[in-house]
């Protein structure tokens, strides 16, 4: 009896369990991680997936390659136009297929557009989580002018299906320009409000500055691809890397930061909100003329072969990976999902900060749960 | 005595970092043409969607109530989720031939995923999508829709 209370109230062995998710704000949809807790100090974390569990990869094998683009929508739905058109670029790789200068300007324009909204809610959120409420409503009130054009060319708002093997649904929307020119205009003069806001605040540099540190090598040795990877140093983008689409033909840098910590985490993003709308407006006023899609065949077969084709989404590096043995329907599809790696980083960088650092960390690597279960 | 003047810094720096935040909030106060909010269910009358956004797959008839699905059922086949199913039939036509027509073009709006294939890749046109965004029912079998009104024909010179 008097060896339990021993045991109790001895420091080493007191580690306390608690279920954080899967149904918790901050986890940012049903991602539930098991944490060790020692007094207010993390000691360890479990990730427990699955809950969002679609069998993406399993039913893309017997559905047909135009079929497929639709569900990747739903896998980052954040960026769900860059999520399809990594498929699209694979298919029409896989067939040497030459694509029109319209349809690549059309998608790269695209691809910013959606950068920029998922920085938006990410910003959004990461603000909501450290208990600013006034981020969130900034936030989505801005990204609201993104999605609106999104809804007027793509018929979606944020599920927008708009490529399609061999180019885009439609063509781009007669206000498309003058509406974008209009957003970068404004969203140029609302940006230095977010750092106002929340860059500059006090009480947020005390709680992300040297929070949740990711050395260089580590970063390279888990692979945390995208804004996490660079900001600590890690050169990964696939834009300047592995150019795809008409990032070969416009001037824009890299965002690198070294620190590693969440505030260098949040920084890359917000440069990079910056960086998109310079690459916006290199391609706004020169959209080629042409066609905006490419006749393909009713049914499209890929040869037999496996393809592989990465692009940058808002998150990292994702790679479709194809087998196809002739038919209609590829043989095996695996998606390399930037969430997925990221979150294997989660445990090795949040070790030893207080729990509340834990929801910071979380918030600034910039999770997707779909992404992470497809 | 130096640790005293960084205390002293670091708490006007805090103040001061604060009220910048502050006056950006702040100065929504005082323009109030920047608000976005809108008062949904009171505006509904002029609410006007754009023209491609994705509200639900309809079948347009034109006044003489004739469509121009022929029954091919393409659209059946693109469908990922098995949300259209075309049930055709057969009829004679005036000069005495068997032509193939639809019975039913039954939509199920619980299971689309708004793809647009079906949309797109029609031959003749028959499928457009409507603005309707208030999808909300009390019972679920009413999400299953039959596209062609009753009574309807295909329309003259679509084949």
């Amino acid at each position: 009896m008097e060896e339990k209370v021993k045991d109790i109230t001895s420091d080493e062995q007191q580690e306390y369990v608690i279920n954080m998710g899967p149904q918790h704000p901050s986890t940012h949809g049903v991602l539930r991680l098991v944490v060790s807790l020692k007094g207010e100090i993390v000691k360890n974390i479990e990730p427990h997936i699955g809950y969002i569990h679609r069998g993406i990869e399993k039913m893309c094998e017997s559905i047909t390659y135009p079929q497929i683009i639709h569900l990747t929508d739903r896998m980052d739905y954040l960026s769900a136009h860059i999520n399809n058109e990594a498929v699209c670029l694979n298919v029409e790789k896989a067939l040497e297929m030459d694509i029109p200068d319209r349809i690549k300007v059309i998608r790269t324009i695209m691809s910013e557009l959606t950068r920029i909204q998922s920085h938006q809610l990410w910003w959004a959120s990461f603000g909501m989580d450290l208990g600013g409420l006034t981020c969130f409503f900034y936030g989505l009130r801005d990204r609201e002018k993104i999605l609106d054009i999104f809804e007027e060319t793509c018929g979606g708002r944020m599920l927008v299906s708009y490529n399609c093997p061999g180019g885009v649904m439609y063509d781009i929307h007669p206000n498309f320009q003058k509406r974008v020119k209009e957003f970068i205009k404004y969203f140029r003069k609302i940006l230095p409000e977010y750092d106002q806001l929340l860059s500059g605040n006090v009480i947020f540099h005390e709680r992300s500055k040297g929070i949740g540190k990711l050395s260089l090598e580590d970063a390279i040795s888990y692979g945390v691809t995208g804004p996490s990877g660079r900001a600590s140093g890690f050169s990964c983008d696939v834009r300047k890397h592995e150019p795809y689409s008409a990032y070969d033909r416009i001037i824009f840098k890299e965002i690198l930061h070294t620190e590693g910590d969440t505030f260098s985490r949040y920084i890359t993003r917000i440069d990079e909100m910056w960086e998109s709308m310079n690459i916006i407006e290199q391609l706004i006023d020169n959209i080629p003329e042409g066609p905006y899609s490419v006749k393909m065949k009713p049914v499209i077969k890929l040869p037999e072969g496996e393809y592989y084709q990465r692009v940058e989404t808002a998150r990292g590096e994702l790679g479709v990976y194809i087998i196809s043995d002739g038919n209609k329907n590829p043989y095996r599809v695996k998606f390399r999902s930037p969430n997925f790696v990221n979150l294997s980083v989660f445990n090795h960088i949040t070790k030893g900060f207080k729990i509340a650092d834990l929801v910071a960390i979380g918030g600034s690597l910039d999770l997707v749960i779909p992404d992470i279960d497809r | 005595m130096r640790s005293i003047i960084n205390y002293l810094k670091e708490i006007i720096l805090g103040v001061w970092s604060l009220l910048k935040g502050m006056k950006v909030t702040g100065s929504y106060f005082f323009r109030p043409s920047t608000i976005v909010t809108q008062k949904y269910p009171s505006n509904r009358k002029d609410l006007v969607m754009f023209e491609r956004f994705k509200g639900e797959v309809v079948m347009p008839h034109n006044e003489k109530n004739e469509h121009k699905c022929t029954g091919c059922g393409i659209c059946e086949l693109n469908c990922p989720n098995g949300t259209i199913e075309v049930i055709s039939k057969t009829i004679i036509t005036e000069d005495g031939k068997k032509k193939r027509a639809i019975d039913k073009h039954i939509y199920r709006l619980g299971m689309c995923t708004f793809c647009a294939l079906c949309v797109k890749t029609c031959p003749s046109n028959a499928l457009a999508f409507s603005q309707k965004f208030e999808h909300a029912v009390f019972n679920r079998a009413h999400l299953i829709k039959t596209l062609n009104k009753p009574g309807s024909q295909l329309m003259k010179g679509v084949e």
